[in-house]
Parts: C-alpha cells; sequence; structure tokens
C-alpha cells in the first residue's frame, strides 16, 4: 500500500529528536558531498520529503552489491535513508516469495506509476533468455516490463553498469549491460564489484532530498563520486611524484608504504571516491591496506589485462614503455606541486 | 601497516593546509561572525593523518555527548571557539567528522521541535493540578 507519509513523519514516529533529525542531515549532506552550510536546505527538503518506492530487481550477479550496501548493521543513519525509501520489492530480502513476491512488485508499479525507482544488479543475457530466470520470468522481460513506468533507473555495481564479469570475455551469456536495453529514461550508473554503499545511499538520499538525480559524467556515473581517480585523491600519490614505488609486496618500499603503481595499481585510470570515503565504515581501502586498486569501477575492468601488470605495461607492452610513463608521471605531478605551491603561495599573498 | 611520509617527520599531507583552513576561519568568526564547518570524511587521509590532526588540534575546555541516534561526542579543542564533532551511528561506527568553527555547535542548542514536544509532555505531566499547566 502507498506510504503517504513524509520523511519527517517518519521520523518523528521513530522518535527521533529534532537533533536527531539535524545529525542524520549533516550525514546526508556528508553522502551527497555537499558543504555543511547545506544542512538546513537538507533539512528543510527532508522534512516534507515523501517516501519513494523503490524496487531491486537482481540479475545475473553474486549478491555482493547487496551485501555491500547491508554491511552496515541497522539501525545506522544509512539504514535510516532506507527507512526513508519504501523498499517493496527485493528477492534477498523481502520476506514474500513467488506469486506474493510478484504480486507485491506489480502493485507498487501500479500505486506509483511514474514516480518509483528501479535499481538493478547483475547483467541481463541475451544469448539465451533462460540463463537467468525469475518466477519464469526471463531478466530481460522483467527488466522492460518493470521500467516501463518508473521514474529513473539505478544500475547497482558494475554487472549491471558494465555487464562486469558475466559479461567478460569470451561473454558466454551474452550479457549486457541495463543502459543497453533501457534508453528512454535516466539510468544512474553506480559501478564497483561491488559499489560503494554511501554512493548507492547517495543517490537515493539526493533523489529524496531534491526530487532529482545527481550529475552524471560520460559513462552515467554521478560526478560526485566519480570526478576524481583514485590516484587524484591517494595518499601515497607523494610516492608517485617523488618516483618511490613498491618493486614487489613484500619488498622494502611496500613496507614503507610506497606506490603501488609498478604492482598494477589502476587508480590513475580508475574514477572512484575509495580514496576518501573508503570502505568498512571508512576503515581503509585497498590501497592502505597494500593491494593495487583492480578499476573494478571502470567498464571492461575484468578484461584488461593482468591484475598484477603496470597499466602502462598492460597497455602498450613493454619494460621502456613503463619506465616512461613512470618517469613521466612523475615530471607531472613534480610540476603540478609546484603549480599548487605557486597558487597558494599567490593565494595568502592575496589575502 | 604504518606508511612513511614523504614530507618527512614534519607536518603531514593534510595537516598544514586545514590548520590553515581553521586559522583563517577563526578570524572570520572573530571579525565577521561568521562560522564553518570543515567536512574531514571529504579529504583524502593516509594513516594515522586524522589521528594527528586531533592530537594537534588538542582537547580543550568542554565535551559533550550527544545520545540520538548513536553517540556524538563534541569537544571545545585547545583553541577556542574550534570544536571537534564526531557523530557515530548506533553500533559505535563512525558516521562523520567535522571541525566546526563556531561560538556554540549548533547542534548542542536546544531546539524549537524538541523544546515544543518537552512542554507538551511537561503539561500533560501537570494536567491533574489544572490551572498550572502553560496552554
Amino acid at each position: 500500500m502507498k506510504d503517504e507519509r513524509t520523511l519527517g513523519e517518519v521520523l518523528l514516529a521513530k522518535g527521533v529528536s529534532r537533533r536527531g533529525f539535524m545529525k542524520y542531515c549533516s550525514a546526508t549532506a556528508s553522502l551527497l558531498a555537499l558543504p555543511p552550510a547545506m544542512v538546513p536546505r537538507i533539512a528543510s527538503a527532508l522534512e516534507s520529503a515523501r517516501r519513494p518506492s523503490v524496487i531491486w530487481l537482481s540479475f545475473q550477479e553474486c549478491t555482493g552489491c547487496t551485501e555491500s550496501l547491508t554491511r552496515s548493521s541497522s539501525p545506522t543513519l544509512e539504514g535510516l535513508i532506507f527507512d526513508s525509501i519504501s523498499l517493496d520489492y527485493h528477492h534477498t530480502l523481502q520476506a514474500a516469495s513467488g506469486d506474493a513476491a510478484e504480486a507485491a512488485r506489480h502493485a507498487a508499479m501500479e500505486e506509483n506509476r511514474g514516480e518509483y525507482l528501479v535499481l538493478v544488479d547483475g547483467s541481463i543475457p541475451l544469448g539465451n533468455p533462460g540463463y537467468s530466470t525469475i518466477a519464469g520470468i526471463s531478466n530481460v522481460d522483467m527488466l522492460k516490463e518493470t521500467v516501463a513506468d518508473a521514474a529513473a533507473v539505478i544500475s547497482v555495481g558494475s554487472c549491471a553498469a558494465f555487464g562486469g564479469i558475466p559479461g567478460a570475455n569470451p561473454n558466454p551469456t551474452g550479457a549486457v549491460a541495463v543502459n543497453e536495453l533501457v534508453k528512454d529514461m535516466p539510468v544512474v550508473n553506480l559501478p564497483g564489484c561491488p559499489p560503494i554503499p554511501t554512493v548507492i545511499t547517495a543517490v537515493l538520499a539526493q533523489f529524496l532530498t531534491f526530487g532529482q538525480l545527481p550529475d552524471l559524467d560520460h559513462y552515467g556515473r554521478p560526478r560526485a563520486f566519480f570526478g576524481q581517480t583514485i590516484h587524484d585523491r591517494c595518499y601515497r600519490r607523494p610516492f608517485y611524484e617523488q618516483g618511490r614505488f613498491a618493486e614487489t609486496f613484500d619488498d622494502e618500499g611496500a613496507r614503507l608504504g610506497w606506490c603501488l603503481y609498478k604492482l598494477g595499481c589502476r587508480g590513475p585510470i580508475t574514477y572512484n571516491a575509495c580514496a576518501t570515503v573508503k570502505w568498512n565504515q571508512g576503515t581503509s581501502f585497498p590501497i592502505e591496506s597494500g593491494h593495487p586498486c583492480l578499476g573494478c569501477s571502470e567498464p571492461g575492468f575484468w578484461d584488461e589485462g593482468g591484475f598484477y601488470q603496470p597499466i602502462s605495461t598492460a597497455r602498450i607492452g613493454g619494460g621502456t614503455a613503463l619506465g616512461t610513463a613512470v618517469a613521466a608521471g612523475a615530471a607531472i605531478g613534480a610540476a603540478a606541486a609546484a603549480m599548487s605551491r605557486r597558487r597558494q603561495a599567490k593565494t595568502i599573498k592575496e589575502g | 601497516m604504518s606508511a612513511t611520509h614523504p614530507f618527512g617527520a614534519g607536518p603531514r599531507g593534510n595537516i598544514d593546509p586545514i590548520l590553515n583552513e581553521v586559522m583563517h576561519a577563526l578570524d572570520r568568526l572573530l571579525t565577521d561572525n561568521e562560522s564553518t564547518a570543515i567536512d574531514l570524511s571529504s579529504l583524502p587521509f593516509g594513516p594515522g593523518e586524522i589521528e594527528e590532526l586531533e592530537e594537534q588540534l588538542g582537547i580543550g575546555e568542554i565535551k559533550a555527548e550527544l545520545d540520538a541516534l548513536g553517540k556524538s561526542l563534541i569537544r571545545e579543542t585547545i583553541y577556542p571557539g574550534v570544536w571537534w564533532l564526531e557523530h557515530r551511528n548506533t553500533d559505535g561506527e563512525t558516521a562523520g567528522r567535522y571541525i566546526e568553527i563556531t561560538r556554540v555547535p549548533e547542534i548542542l542548542k536546544a531546539q524549537d521541535a524538541d523544546i515544543g514536544a518537552g512542554l507538551k509532555q511537561l503539561n500533560r505531566r501537570l494536567e491533574p493540578v489544572g490551572d498550572a499547566a502553560v496552554t
């Protein structure tokens, strides 16, 4: 049944105080990468926001995306964002099954025509629709039927966004991404294997707060999270600029936390927010744990050569190319650092 | 694993820029009465850097704990007007860290909605007394 309550009413019913609500709004601003000065505006918008209906479809996937999202145990601030939507259909999380589950999906579509969000994890097999079915319905048919009256579609994870591992060479099921099938409505891609849970909740929060989807890059990814490379925000970048690299996983450079570029780090060509948002409630991210970035939020990451080959070697081949790329990287880094220092000095002088 | 920072033994990557930002914000608070908040979750901190920043700002005269949707720790640093705020969820996990440069963080002030709810509750409690209740 359609829930007409505003978020303010939902939170009030849960006994959340105004201070708690302000805290929730601060977390939401942080999620949306908005300055804290926006908190009052977010509070005002959220108070009167109505809970959108969400239908979550899981196709050729490993459930890692749902795992990622549900890792933060309820009730958390992120959990509250999920309280503030009406999750009307999700195979893994809902209690209903079989006909009752499908009836819930149809009811949500009917009652929220033109207003509901469809979240999809997993790719869609076109080689033989029988490779993946739900309640006897092929993934492609279920997707087309469900998105018909949706407000927007959000592709959660690299499989839904780009085909992911099911779509990797030789792609035995003929897997395709959601945006290869859905062309006539907004599709937001939230790639990652899995995607950062905060990024998923942030997009939902933005829709809830401002009634609109975020600005997207050329791959349909929200710029707020995918606007910069891992390398841009990596705390090990100064080592790259100084030409200090770990050569193996157990050498002196690795122990000193030097740059992992030569061990295959895809940070320079991977757009994602891992270096700032981090994982496991902000504990760390792969590079901080001593492992190169695999580039899992980029299209075709699975087919981009060996994970432990430097990107210059993987793409160009040969040690000379690597040497050139590293030297060029160090030179560019040094120049950028010098420019930044000059800019800073100028600002201070003018200030 | 602890990483040696390329900037050597001195202040590490993010510390000095943030302390500079705090200094300018404090100046604006004093001269223009303008408050500033810095969301630390948007910055790329290396291992141990947050703790070092926290240490550099130190612990001042006031500490407060808010219990709403999990604990929040609010304390003034050794620089009056500079506050360290840490929001945690109900599992005690950090949900946000901020430096606020303001006279009193907004979240510490009693909010009108809560004051109204408290007033109603007090009224209900005093109802049997009759005339004493505020309407």
